[in-house]
């Protein structure tokens, strides 16, 4: 654990990564930090890899070059049982939820707590029943099927999910994609409580600028197959780079900028 | 780093439990029945609850103590964590909000109920399904007419493109399916008819059986399992990407575009693919009479001709095209009534070939009834 000591904050280290699908590389040298504590906004075009990214790191696309290392473990290098125990200490939310549709709620959140804790099942119900409302969730909604669910709720009962071991690491990808704007600004609330609360560290893809103004710590910018910019969005957004003047100066950039202004203004009141 | 543990003591009438190690999911489930067992002691007491000694708490272990502190306090004034850090306090306040149970399944009712409950749904639904099918049949239909007189609305691309899906890719099957059958026909009529020294008719048995009966059912079957699945599986997957609302919408009848081209070919190429199994059933009878029984190639010939009515064949093939239809029409109706999930979609194609084949079966019954009472 040498390289978790010389580099404290860094919870994740994304070194040289290359991923590609056949001959098309996706990535190329791409190297990413992600600190203990933060929200990591990840953004980029469509197509250049943003969710590849994410599941590289999380050992579903393996890359062809470059190291993946998470609470200074080399991931790809690590044996199977070093990595079952990385994958507890992280939970992630796919784009669509990906709850198992022929569990309830509550079945789908008490998954991952019998599959890795030797709980009783009053003790693993009071807990989903906790992560469920920690969501956001009505108790009512333990019992539903994902598919008597609403989009917004399906994500929140993904998020529910995904916490349900108390990781210390939440991938979100495209987390407010699809929902009405209140929803997703709740949805950005609730993963601020949660950081807050939980001390999680948070990295999100998304495309949202609403949820990067509102949420984010630091963002990274994904282009031309690798972290272009990555930084606070102050500094992210004063890069000359043309496809970062495009996304913050373009129209959608400046109303999202203003309202991220007048909130911190009545804030401030 | 220590487990989960804790201990409690009375003191001036006041329960003190200390909690000690590791309050984590993975901690508190081993020691979770002492404190269930501790909770049902304390009920009405005053109880502090000291945290000094813990070492880590997640929220699963906030939870646990929170769930302790409530069972036991009637009296909240006094009641209360105490030596708590600031991170701990945190988790425990945001925790606290959040200690409703929660539904883990839909609730249970009394099971035999629930099975005169099912019962009665299948009862009624056999009937509505059966409706929904003839009204299905009916659009079908009208569509097809309606294409009849303007030929324009005929795809015939897709027409084409479905005939050598359904039709020519289950050749091989199909041929080959049938061959074997004729064989071990062949196979069954030679070792009893011989019994009786008649091993001449296994000619008969083998023609009869395989014009009239085996050529065409074989290939329906296989057809329903190939083809009307696949409608199934196409017409679904399109419904739940709601292309089919899609086509509504822009005007395109999905009945025309999708339904009849499907049907159409299945009708076309099933009376070809009955016929290819009824060639090769007689030929893999024939094969086996000569191999086993001495009986020539020419002499099988001679003997189908002279003694199997042409009617037989006839027989067989008329039936092609009406299982075709069914076969087709269940395929589609049954894509059509895909909602939603992928799950559906798995439901309804496999209720589309066991719907298929027993219609197909069912119809094959009746035809025969029929050909018997016509003498045909």
């Amino acid at each position: 654990m040498t390289s978790a000591a010389e580099n404290d904050d860094a919870i994740i280290k994304v070194s040289g990564l290359a991923t590609q699908f056949g001959d098309v590389f996706i990535h190329e040298g791409l190297d990413l930090t992600v600190r203990r504590g933060e929200i990591l906004g990840v953004v980029g075009g469509s197509g250049t890899g943003k969710s590849v990214l994410l599941r590289a790191i999380v050992g579903l696309k393996r890359p062809s070059a470059g190291s993946v290392e998470i609470f200074g473990e080399d991931f790809y290098a690590a044996d199977e049982t070093t990595r079952r125990a990385i994958e507890r200490r992280w939970g992630i939310l796919f784009q669509g939820g990906a709850l198992f549709s022929s569990l309830t709620v509550t079945q789908n959140v008490m998954a991952p707590i019998n599959e890795h804790l030797n709980l009783s099942f009053a003790l693993a119900t009071e807990i989903a029943a906790l992560k469920i409302s920690m969501s956001g969730l009505p108790p009512d909604a333990g019992a539903k099927y994902p598919s008597e669910l609403s989009g917004g709720m399906q994500k929140r009962a993904g998020l529910a999910r995904a916490l349900a071991l108390d990781p210390e690491i939440v991938f979100l990808d495209e987390p407010t994609a699809g929902l009405d704007p209140i929803g997703a600004a709740k949805f950005d609330e609730l993963i601020l409580d949660l950081k807050e609360s939980l001390g999680l560290t948070v990295f999100m893809v998304t495309h949202d600028l609403d949820t990067l103004y509102s949420t984010c710590d630091r963002v990274a910018v994904i282009a031309e197959k690798r972290v272009i910019a990555v930084g606070p969005l102050d500094e992210v957004r004063a890069s000359p780079h043309p496809w970062i003047a495009e996304y913050f100066g373009g129209p959608r950039g400046r109303t999202a900028l203003s309202a991220a202004k007048r909130r911190t203004a009545t804030a401030a009141e | 780093m220590s487990a989960a543990a804790f201990s409690t003591d009375l003191h001036e009438g006041v329960l003190r439990l200390s909690a000690r190690g590791e309050w984590t999911a993975r901690g508190v489930g081993p020691i979770d029945r002492d404190l269930r067992a501790f909770e049902d002691d304390a009920v009405g007491r005053e109880l502090l609850i000291d945290l000094a000694g813990v070492e880590r708490l997640d929220t699963a272990g906030a939870m646990v103590l929170q769930r302790v502190l409530r069972a036991c306090a009637t009296r909240t004034d006094i009641s209360r964590f105490v030596e708590v850090s600031d991170p701990h306090q945190s988790l425990l306040e945001q925790v606290e909000p959040h200690l409703a149970p929660c539904f883990v399944e839909p609730a249970p009712r009394n099971g035999f109920i629930m099975m005169l409950n099912r019962l009665g749904e299948g009862v009624t639904e056999t009937y509505f399904v059966a409706l929904e099918i003839l009204s299905f049949i009916g659009l079908t239909l009208t569509t097809a007419v309606r294409a009849i007189l303007d030929p324009r609305r005929l795809r015939m691309t897709s027409i084409v493109h479905h005939m050598e899906e359904t039709g020519l890719n289950a050749v091989p099957i199909v041929g080959l399916m049938s061959f074997l059958i004729g064989a071990v026909v062949a196979f069954m009529g030679a070792k009893i008819l011989r019994q009786f020294n008649a091993e001449v008719f296994t000619v008969e048995l083998v023609g009869i059986s395989v014009l009239r009966e085996f050529g065409v059912l074989l290939a329906a079957i296989l057809v329903a399992g190939r083809s009307g699945s696949a409608f199934t599986a196409q017409i679904g997957s399109m419904k739940i990407r709601e292309e089919i609302d899609a086509m509504r919408a822009l005007g395109l009848d999905p009945m025309e575009m999708l339904v009849l081209p499907r049907v159409i070919a299945l009708i076309v190429m099933l009376p070809v693919l009955a016929f290819l199994a009824a060639m090769l059933g007689m030929v893999g009878g024939g094969l086996v009479a000569w191999t086993t029984m001495d009986i020539s190639p020419a002499l099988f010939l001679t003997r189908t001709k002279e003694t199997i009515v042409m009617s037989n064949f006839w027989a067989g093939l008329i039936k092609a095209p009406f299982f075709a239809f069914v076969i087709g029409v269940i395929g589609c109706f049954q894509g059509m009534e895909v909602r939603g999930s992928s799950e559906s979609l798995g439901q309804r194609t496999t209720l589309s070939v066991v719907q298929a084949l027993f219609l197909v079966i069912v119809l094959d019954a009746f035809f025969a009834m029929f050909f018997l009472e016509i003498d045909f």
